[in-house]
């Protein structure tokens, strides 16, 4: 990060907890903001919210690392979400989340993924109507027919999750 | 009135624009729809093309109602390039209507099925009707009207007492009696009160909470305010999960609207009743739709329950008390107040009064939200409703009550749906979700995907969910690899035991639902699991005691 | 003093309004296994070893955390309240890393002390063997979770008593941990104060003094209660 970036980022950060009046249960949804500045939780800004709202740094730390939402981590380019709710894993969610797995060459809920993308799990996003669902950046994916092999491949080739590459 | 159809039906479309219909390709229609009526102005005039909440059959997504005096006709699943046609169908007697209603009808959804005709919507009467992100069309649908009267006519002891009487359990899960609630908070000592919404909806299976919040947030926030008013609360939180932005930004916007109308702030409607609410985002943790650490996480901590008593009625939210109830909860208010709590209680069976919204989902051929009376027969809803599994096979067995719940075999599919029942046969009420099961489904698997679901949503507070979810979710590794021995049956039912009574929270305590209902009601496919004796490894790898206990490795 | 009465094992106590159902206990002379209680720290019902039954209502209630009640009945030691703390000490030594052999606290143990009182000789439950550290960063203790059952006692009195809330946990489920500062190097966080109470209150061999080895480690697990009462009273020597 340059140094123009790093002290924008700093000075929002700042604006964000001053938002909030630094009162610490808003501390939850700092991070969420911190979050959409950052892409995930780097711990110098994590560091700087304890300053200003005067929280303990293991405090600040429990709590980003509490909550599955909040990263830790910087995230990869691409993610894909694959939901195991139960609607979607009686429509067949565990075998497309090992077909997502064999395809980007990913462990389901490794953060690191392949580099560029990650495999990660939801526990259910309420779309049980559209079982099995997947979010591929951002973009659901509904009714995923996991039965049909051809199909699904080509529903996943055009959501843009790469195929494996061949040896 | 029936489900989906307007009490004054002018000429319009009603676009679903909830999440359902719109991951289905709601919004493209919606645009098409528009685009097609900007380009044939005045053909169009007088029609309306209204986006919605919930049209309650997600699975057939995006669905468009098509309202006229000659009353409403249903379509799902339209492509956009329908959208000249669905304006035709809609127009009155235009010289097309009859060649776009055929060339619609493939799409054309029967509302005399049982689907919508056994509907019975209170909680969700305007849900569909109403556009949510407009509060003077939430007005003309009647919202806030009840706010107004109670703050003119009725003391807060009047609202409990009505309330009380119309019998309305907790929608969350517990069933806890709603007036008694509210009671208990009101008649704290003096001093500030908090009222807070658990929009918390984390039941794998379940959406109710999230179509209210998408498709009537108004009818949400006048609940809030009602009992707000009743308990004597000023301040107000409603914790929605963060996986619905939709529902956030729905709701965000509906109490700015209400804001600015002043139907919340300072002296409400000339009152002396003030109330402010504000909207706290949570960030990934089922356990916080459990109370006590839903309160902790509004005040920015790790989400971790405490143990109750004092429950949150006597010391809550910075210890004030305060007054939890989930969406359905505080939606089902403002029409008891409007019809009588005796109204209300004559729906529904003795213990469980009034109608519960439902969110069918898994095998099962019509996928949505129904809102039926209570004490209906499962049956009707999953197989006359739900229309059963998809390719014509036989129900093996219905999800209730998420990870806390269990699953009820096609066997007692007559039990009527009401929280005792759901209880004796060792599943729950839980928030509304149904999941139907196909006979291809393998419940010791089910029973792991819960215990997984659990082990992973686990706060780590107290020793039997933090561990003992652990060593279940193994022993049922064992269960589903074919590996698994006698005394191993012994010890998944003694943890379990263990567990359930032991646990600090509710998740805990459920925990082992899943695990013991499917013992129940299947336990031979847990006996068929076991490990054959000819497939047994070398004694050498486990010892065995003269008792038969596998013994294990010690300290 | 408004006093309330109830009935311990069937036998009348009167215990100060505001006592606990732990307190009520003692004064019955029953004394419950407890592992994240500690006088002089909040009570957190975390470790449910010190679970008791209501007579009345069959619920199983945490001593520790749970106020006594005018015209209570409890249970302490039923046959059932007996498996289930079998089974909660199995369940502490399957999720750890715990070697009493070569352990500091060995024979100063309030784990192994529980263990031998519930008798506990064996888990049933397969042992995880966890991948856990040593944090070895400050000049004079160490914190070694294979160890921590955590209790959260280390938290709390640096937090309650020291003020200095250098740890926290972090985490989730059984992937929790006991956390300094932003997850760092003990040594590195500034806020410790070196004063020593997280180690004493210890009750297993999580956190040590680094002279220590082999069950030379002797904790103090009576000074947070010694040091609020002298706060509470004003017992300073020097005032």
């Amino acid at each position: 990060m340059s140094v123009t970036t790093a002290s924008a980022a700093a000075a929002s950060l700042a604006q964000v907890v001053r938002r909030h009046g630094a009162r610490s249960d808003a501390l939850i949804e700092v991070l969420h903001q911190v979050q959409e500045i950052h892409g995930y939780l780097p711990p110098e800004a994590l560091r700087e919210v304890a300053t200003l709202m005067r929280l303990p740094l293991s405090r600040v730390y429990g709590v980003a690392s509490f909550y599955h939402l909040f990263r830790l981590e910087p995230p990869t380019d691409h993610r894909c979400a694959v939901c195991l709710g139960t609607a979607c894993f009686v429509r067949g969610a565990a075998q497309l989340a090992q077909r997502l797995e064999t395809r980007l060459g990913v462990d389901l809920d490794d953060a690191a993924g392949n580099g560029t993308w990650a495999l990660q799990h939801v526990s259910c996003l309420g779309a049980c109507g559209q079982a099995p669902v997947v979010v591929v950046d951002g973009v659901l994916l509904t009714k995923l027919p996991v039965d049909r092999r051809e199909e699904l491949e080509s529903q996943l080739d055009a959501a843009g999750i790469p195929r494996p590459p061949t040896v | 009135m029936p489900v989906l159809q307007p009490e004054t039906p002018s000429r319009q479309l009603r676009c679903c624009g909830a999440s359902g219909c719109r991951s289905a390709g709601g919004e493209a229609l919606l645009a098409a729809l528009r685009t097609a009526r900007d380009a044939d102005a005045g053909a169009a005039a007088g029609l309306t093309i209204k986006p919605v909440g919930c049209l309650r059959l997600c699975g057939r997504g995006p669905l468009v109602a098509c309202d006229g005096p000659e009353g409403t006709r249903l379509y799902g699943a339209v492509p956009p390039e329908h959208a000249a046609d669905l304006l035709a169908a809609a127009r009155e007697d235009g010289p097309d209507a009859g060649v776009a209603r055929a060339a619609l009808e493939p799409h054309r959804l029967d509302l005399d099925e049982p689907f919508f005709r056994l509907q019975r919507p209170v909680v969700l009467e305007t849900c569909g009707q109403v556009d949510p992100e407009s509060i003077d069309d939430a007005f003309a649908h009647g919202a806030y009207d009840q706010l107004r009267r109670v703050l003119a006519e009725l003391t807060p002891k009047q609202v409990r007492d009505e309330v009380r009487r119309s019998g309305l359990r907790g929608r969350g899960g517990a069933g806890y009696p709603t007036g008694l609630k509210w009671d208990t908070v009101a008649l704290q000592p003096p001093g500030p009160r908090t009222v807070v919404c658990n929009a918390d909806e984390g039941d794998p299976g379940a959406f109710m909470d999230r179509s209210v919040l998408e498709s009537d947030p108004h009818r949400l926030i006048e609940g809030m305010a009602i009992a707000a008013y009743a308990v004597g609360a000023d301040h107000g939180y409603v914790y929605v999960r963060a996986e619905y932005p939709l529902a956030i930004e729905r709701l965000r916007l509906a109490l700015q609207q209400a804001r600015r109308k002043g139907v919340l702030g300072r002296g409400i409607f000339d009152s002396e009743f003030s109330l402010a609410i504000e909207v706290r985002v949570g960030a990934g943790a089922y356990v916080c739709g459990e109370e006590t650490a839903l309160l902790l996480s509004i005040q920015g901590q790790r989400g971790m329950p405490r143990p109750r008593p004092p429950y949150p009625a006597q010391s809550g939210l910075w210890g004030a008390p305060t007054l939890i109830n989930n969406v359905e909860t505080f939606s089902a208010v403002p029409a008891i107040l409007r019809e009588g709590g005796d109204w209300y209680a004559a729906m529904g069976t003795e213990g469980s009064r009034g109608t519960k919204v439902f969110a069918l989902s898994g095998a099962v051929r019509h996928t949505g939200l129904v809102e039926v009376p209570m004490g209906m027969p499962l049956r009707t809803v999953v197989e006359e409703m739900g229309g059963g599994v998809p390719d014509g096979s036989a129900v093996k067995a219905v999800q209730t009550g998420g990870p806390s719940g269990g699953c009820i075999p096609a066997e007692q599919l007559d039990t009527p749906v009401d929280y005792e029942s759901l209880l004796s046969l060792g599943s729950m009420m839980g928030s509304g979700g149904m999941v139907v099961m196909g006979e291809t489904t393998s419940m010791p698997v089910v029973a792991r995907h819960f215990m997984r679901f659990s082990v992973n949503e686990s706060c780590g507070k107290c020793v039997p969910c933090r561990a003992g979810t652990v060593q279940l979710a193994e022993l049922l590794d064992r269960f589903v690899e074919h590996r698994a021995e006698t005394a191993d049956l012994e010890r998944l039912e003694e943890l379990c035991g263990m567990v359930r009574a032991t646990s600090l929270c509710g998740l805990g305590q459920a925990a082992p639902n899943p695990v013991l209902s499917t013992l129940r009601w299947f336990r031979h496919e847990y006996e068929a699991a076991l490990r054959e004796p000819s497939h047994c490894e070398p004694p050498d790898s486990c010892t065995v005691g003269a008792d038969g206990e596998t013994r294990g490795y010690a300290p | 003093m408004s006093v309330v009465t109830l009935r311990v094992n069937g036998q009348e106590v009167a215990v100060p309004a505001g006592a606990s159902l732990l307190e009520a206990a003692r004064a019955a002379g029953v004394e419950l296994p407890t592992l994240c209680h500690l006088e002089g720290l909040t009570p957190v019902g975390a470790c449910r070893l010190c679970l008791v039954a209501s007579e009345t209502g069959g619920r199983l209630l945490p001593a520790c955390a749970t106020e006594a009640a005018e015209g209570m009945a409890i249970r302490t030691d039923t046959e059932e309240l007996q498996r289930y703390r079998r089974m909660t000490v199995e369940l502490f030594f399957a999720e750890g890393n715990h070697v009493c052999a070569f352990c500091v606290a060995n024979g100063d143990c309030e784990l192994q002390d529980v263990a031998v009182a519930v008798g506990m000789d064996h888990s049933r439950f397969p042992y995880r063997y966890p991948h856990r550290h040593v944090d070895a960063s400050h000049p004079l203790f160490a914190l070694d979770h294979h160890r921590c059952i955590l209790c959260t006692r280390c938290v709390r009195v640096c937090d309650e008593i020291e003020g200095a809330h250098v740890w926290d946990v972090a985490q989730r489920g059984s992937e929790c941990t006991i956390i300094a500062g932003l997850d760092e190097p003990w040594g590195a966080v500034e806020a410790c104060t070196s004063c020593g109470k997280c180690v004493d209150v210890c009750p297993t061999g999580a956190l040590f003094r680094k002279e220590d080895t082999t069950a030379e480690k002797h904790p103090h697990a009576e000074r947070p209660e010694q040091l609020r009462r002298a706060r509470e009273q004003q017992q300073w020597r020097n005032q």
